[in-house]
């Protein structure tokens, strides 16, 4: 099937989502919808970086969280409103993605996992520092009630984040259906076979560092409207980066579907737990099922299903 | 700001004493990862697991936090070969790409981060020791046994893990099954097994290594997450698997951090010392001593 | 297996899942409506050691106002859930409260950025809200219904440095400079606000202002940064576990100084009391609370006893000065102002509370327009003469001797260098 089809079937189902969200009309299910979406393009966003290519990014808060305070620095010097600091997010993050591939292009494996740590602690530093945004005094976001044509101010939020998940996971089939994704999975399987090879390695990684960060970037974005209330130490949360890790882990890290099925199914869960059982189950859970499947099902949930 | 000689050499020695402590700290993550290709992110967190094992010899028998450490030791190594098997079985024979293994690792190191928030709470908790609350004054410099302990007892660590790689068989064999299993095996040794007690044997400087944390500062179950950047940043710089290298870029580290604390400001200097490891990942991944 | 099969399992698995979560989520029905008051609470991440004495006291009161009969003639029902000292999980776990759980009354969870993220939901569902310990939360948001417990007022950082700064003057001969000292972070930039304000009233030129990373472990060289100045009064502003993290540092170092302390958060509950021992004498501290004479409020001592049997086996401070009382008294407002007004909507609450002056058992409250106290108090207290590690003498007020303001006076201020000894 081809993009385009794709794309109109995945706006259908999202419509159709949001549908059913908005007849049932309740608050709580905006809510714990926007984290879940949320989680969604975090893992697929991450998958493209980690899963097509092979790179893991620990960093990821470092691009959230960018994400995050991009909104907050736009939003006080221009009074941005949130449709146009989601793509100003997404082009700052995705900068930084560059930037980072750049600087770490001749590393492998290991290295460049604490090359994006060390760039998560750096971004973070900066973040703390700068009073324009707050530092580590945290910056104030108040959001109006309603949102701007009908509905609450959260269901809003869910509509935006929907529609980030959805373009997420199209942009994520897209590539790994292109020549750009057969190239990403030929560093993935050998780089130096695939250079050997004549495959430019050097700018798919590039374009695979910038579009991950660009869409983590976005997914943090309108996360200060969301809390009210953005401080670095939770927004530079390594919890992101553990719970995004674990998703395309535990969902399949080879396709689009992986990362969804991960997301959805550990975010919910997540959600649920939160608000019934103790929370410190929540985050046992997470990690036991990032163990437990990074060890027996190395290809994830979608893999299991597909064993021939 | 004034800038006293006082300031100065004492920022120089508090740096020196807690590069030491970094050094034990990174031993074994630089053994694993530089001789066995193992990703252990989760070093760092068995430190604090070693902590918290310190921590319950301490309040149930009154041993002393080193001391305890020393005991935890074999537990350890114990440990680190059964974790080893485990590995192997699931990562290693099947050849997957190390994501999955440093993944693993990731997952181990959250789950262990959680066990010890249910088991011990979040409260910081502390050992008794008369050496912690010491300091010896030598007119302007100020010397706290809380720090200096925890570095003679690291550079013995180190001095006496360098002499076993160096001068025994088994540590003979740990060097080369990185350079050549195939070699290793044509003089009957087995590079699993040889792995293997690598492996605990990294594990095992662990436990010491967290009685070095339970003596020098609080102890709570995330205080594993401010060290992993640290870790990685020394194994990078001091190149993988070189134990005198660990030592120079730890102890390059500590004074780091402490001058720039001292000459830019407390709230700048862990991006200084992340900003320095970024940029030797760019232009010198081998780092200053590394097999390149 | 055959995939097939595997989707079948699959497809079961799936439905269990989503059959238990509708289970979850299921309304209860009960046979008499009780009075469900929800809010979040700090049971893991850093704020947990606060938040859990905070839940027993709640608990605690919850007991005995069911024990009289209940509020309004129904049980008194407590619905809270763990926010692991996250903002990021407040909204959502409010919107269940509200949607699925259909509580009557909300209250906060613990500690400023969690009431800064609770606040924009109370405005939008108009309910009053009472911010358990949070600083000058209000002051962006302006809500007519949110009333703080905490006695710090509307300008809370220079409250509880005011105490610290007074005994500080009268000390003779009179100190003329102040270094000051704090963590990167919300709170301790604004106690540094606070320190500035105090001391530019008190006429000192402050020396050293620099903060700290908060995940700094070594705080020795800092300290010594400070001696360099050598300042007369040494204040600071930290969270617990950089308070203690700097008691060790200043008394390695040795440093000196005319007074030191001010907010240090933390240490003011016996797990830190207990670690330090002697190392705390001659700070001089911020202290919401203390048993002295002309603080023994109404119920205070008995509630207190009955806590501390509870305590220890519910593993949160034993001695429970610091946030127990108070959350006891936040729901007792609360409780006053539904008998009272016979009520639980905002729009009654909301402007009762604001004239009533309240009875509570740390003494009378009465709110300010803001919502803040509109009197506030806070103690200075030093440690003296502590001795050992034990935790028993931190019961009392003879270890921890009120030096300010005057009519609280327990003893006199020594100089830092005379307590030490």
């Amino acid at each position: 099937m081809g993009t385009w089809g794709f794309l109109a079937i995945a706006v259908g189902v999202a419509a159709a989502a949001f549908g059913v969200a908005v007849w049932i009309n309740l608050d709580y299910l905006f809510f714990a919808g926007y984290v879940i979406l949320q989680y969604v393009v975090l893992a697929t966003a991450w998958n493209i970086l980690g899963g097509y290519t092979g790179y893991m990014n620990l960093g990821v808060s470092a691009f959230f969280a960018l994400g995050a305070y991009t909104t907050v620095a736009l939003e006080t010097a221009l009074r941005l409103p949130l449709p146009l600091t989601i793509p100003a997010a997404g082009v700052v993050a995705g900068v930084v993605g560059f930037g980072m591939g750049y600087l770490t292009l001749r590393l492998k494996g290991i290295y460049f996992a604490i090359a994006t740590l060390a760039l998560a602690v750096v971004a973070e530093t900066f973040v703390t520092n700068w009073d324009y945004v707050g530092g580590s005094a945290g910056a104030y976001l108040l959001h109006p009630r309603r949102g701007p044509w009908f509905g609450s101010y959260t269901e809003y939020l869910f509509l935006l984040m929907l529609i980030l998940a959805t373009l997420a996971v199209v942009a994520a089939r897209t590539v790994e259906r292109s020549w750009l994704g057969y190239g990403l999975t030929a560093i993935r399987d050998d780089e130096v076979a695939a250079e050997a090879n004549g495959v430019p390695t050097l700018r798919l990684k590039l374009f695979a560092t910038a579009l991950s960060g660009a869409l983590m970037g976005m997914a943090g974005a309108p996360l200060p409207y969301y809390v009210s209330f953005l401080e670095p130490a939770s927004a530079f949360n390594l919890g992101y980066a553990v719970t995004t890790i674990a998703m395309p882990m535990i969902g399949g890290t080879k396709t689009w579907l992986g990362p969804l099925i991960g997301s959805l199914l550990l975010a919910t869960t997540q959600q649920v737990a939160t608000v019934t059982i103790s929370s410190e189950v929540n985050l046992l859970v997470v990690g036991v099922l990032l163990v437990g499947f990074v060890m027996l099902a190395p290809n994830g949930i979608v893999g299991w299903f597909q064993r021939r | 700001m004034t800038i006293t000689y006082s300031l100065l050499v004492n920022a120089i020695i508090t740096g020196l004493l807690m590069g030491g402590f970094y050094a034990a700290l990174s031993v074994g993550a630089t053994v694993a990862f530089g001789l066995l290709d193992i990703v252990n992110i989760a070093h760092p967190t068995f430190a604090v697991i070693g902590a918290y094992a310190v921590l319950v010899l301490n309040r149930t028998f009154n041993i002393d936090p080193i001391l305890g450490g020393l005991l935890l030791t074999p537990v350890f190594y114990a440990a680190g070969t059964l974790l080893y098997r485990v590995y192997y079985h699931f990562f290693e024979r099947r050849g997957d790409d190390a994501m999955r293994g440093l993944a693993f690792f990731f997952g181990l190191m959250f789950l262990a981060e959680v066990v010890l928030i249910m088991l011990f709470g979040v409260d910081f908790r502390y050992v008794q020791a008369p050496y912690i609350t010491t300091t010896l004054h030598y007119g302007a410099i100020a010397l706290p046994l809380r720090l200096a302990v925890p570095f003679a007892g690291s550079l013995l660590m180190l001095v006496a893990l360098e002499l076993f790689l160096k001068k025994t068989f088994i540590g003979h064999a740990i060097v080369a099954v990185a350079r050549d299993p195939f070699a290793l095996r044509l003089v009957a040794a087995s590079p699993v097994r040889i792995k293997r007690i690598a492996f605990g044997i990294a594990c095992a400087s662990a436990a010491l290594a967290g009685a070095f944390i339970i003596v020098i500062e609080p102890l709570q179950p995330a205080v594993g997450r401010d060290f992993i950047g640290r870790v990685f940043a020394i194994c990078v710089f001091g190149g993988l698997g070189s134990l005198p290298g660990t030592v120079v870029a730890a102890i390059s580290l500590g004074l780091v951090e402490n001058l720039s604390t001292v000459f830019i400001g407390p709230s700048w200097s862990p991006a200084v010392a992340f900003g320095a490891l970024l940029a030797t990942l760019a232009w010198r991944p081998s780092g200053l001593f590394g097999r390149g | 297996m055959t995939t097939l099969s595997r989707r079948i399992i699959g497809a079961a698995t799936f439905g269990a899942l989503a059959a238990l979560t509708a289970a979850a989520f299921s309304l209860p029905v009960a046979a008499e409506e009780p009075l469900k008051i929800g809010f979040t609470m700090a049971e893991t991440g850093p704020l947990a050691g606060t938040g859990k004495s905070a839940l027993l006291a709640m608990t605690m009161w919850a007991e005995d106002v069911n024990a009289k009969g209940g509020l309004l003639g129904r049980q008194i029902k407590l619905v809270h859930y763990d926010d692991q000292s996250n903002p990021a999980n407040v909204p959502a776990i409010y919107a269940k409260l509200l949607d699925i759980d259909k509580v009557d009354l909300i209250n906060s969870g613990y500690g400023t950025p969690i009431i800064a993220s609770t606040i924009p939901i109370a405005m939008q569902h108009d309910m009053v809200l009472i911010g358990f310990f949070g600083l000058a939360n209000n002051a962006k948001f302006k809500y007519d219904k949110y009333f703080g417990i905490f006695p710090a007022g509307e300008k809370p950082a220079l409250t509880i440095m005011q105490p610290f700064f007074d005994a500080a003057m009268t000390m003779n001969p009179k100190p003329k400079t102040v270094a000051a000292i704090y963590p990167e972070m919300e709170f301790g930039h604004a106690i540094m606000n606070g320190i500035k304000a105090a001391a530019s009233a008190a006429g000192l030129q402050i020396v050293y202002d620099q903060g700290f990373p908060p995940s700094m472990t070594d705080l020795t060289t800092v300290v010594r940064q400070i001696q360099a100045t050598n300042p007369d009064i040494v204040a600071i502003g930290t969270q617990p576990g950089q308070s203690i993290a700097i008691v060790r540092a200043i008394s390695e170092v040795g440093l000196k100084a005319m007074i030191v302390g001010g907010g240090m958060t933390g240490l003011q509950t016996p797990d830190a009391e207990g670690l330090l021992g002697e190392q705390l004498n001659g700070f001089v501290n911020f202290n919401i609370w203390l048993p002295a004479s002309k603080m023994q409020y109404p119920g205070v001592m008995d509630f207190l006893k009955r806590y501390q049997e509870r305590a220890k086996a519910a593993g949160v401070d034993p001695i429970g000065y610091y946030a127990a009382p108070w959350a006891y008294a936040d729901l007792q407002i609360l409780g006053q102002a539904v008998e009272a007004t016979k009520s639980t909507a905002g729009d009654q609450l909301g402007p009762y509370m604001h004239e009533t002056t309240f009875k509570t058992l740390i003494g009378d409250v009465k709110f300010g327009e803001s919502g803040e106290w509109a009197n506030p108090r806070m103690l200075a207290a030093q440690f003296q003469h502590v001795k050992g590690n034990d935790i028993e003498q931190f019961k009392g007020t003879e270890k921890l001797v009120v030096v300010s303001p005057a009519e609280y006076k327990s003893g006199n201020l020594l100089p830092f260098e005379d307590a030490r000894h």
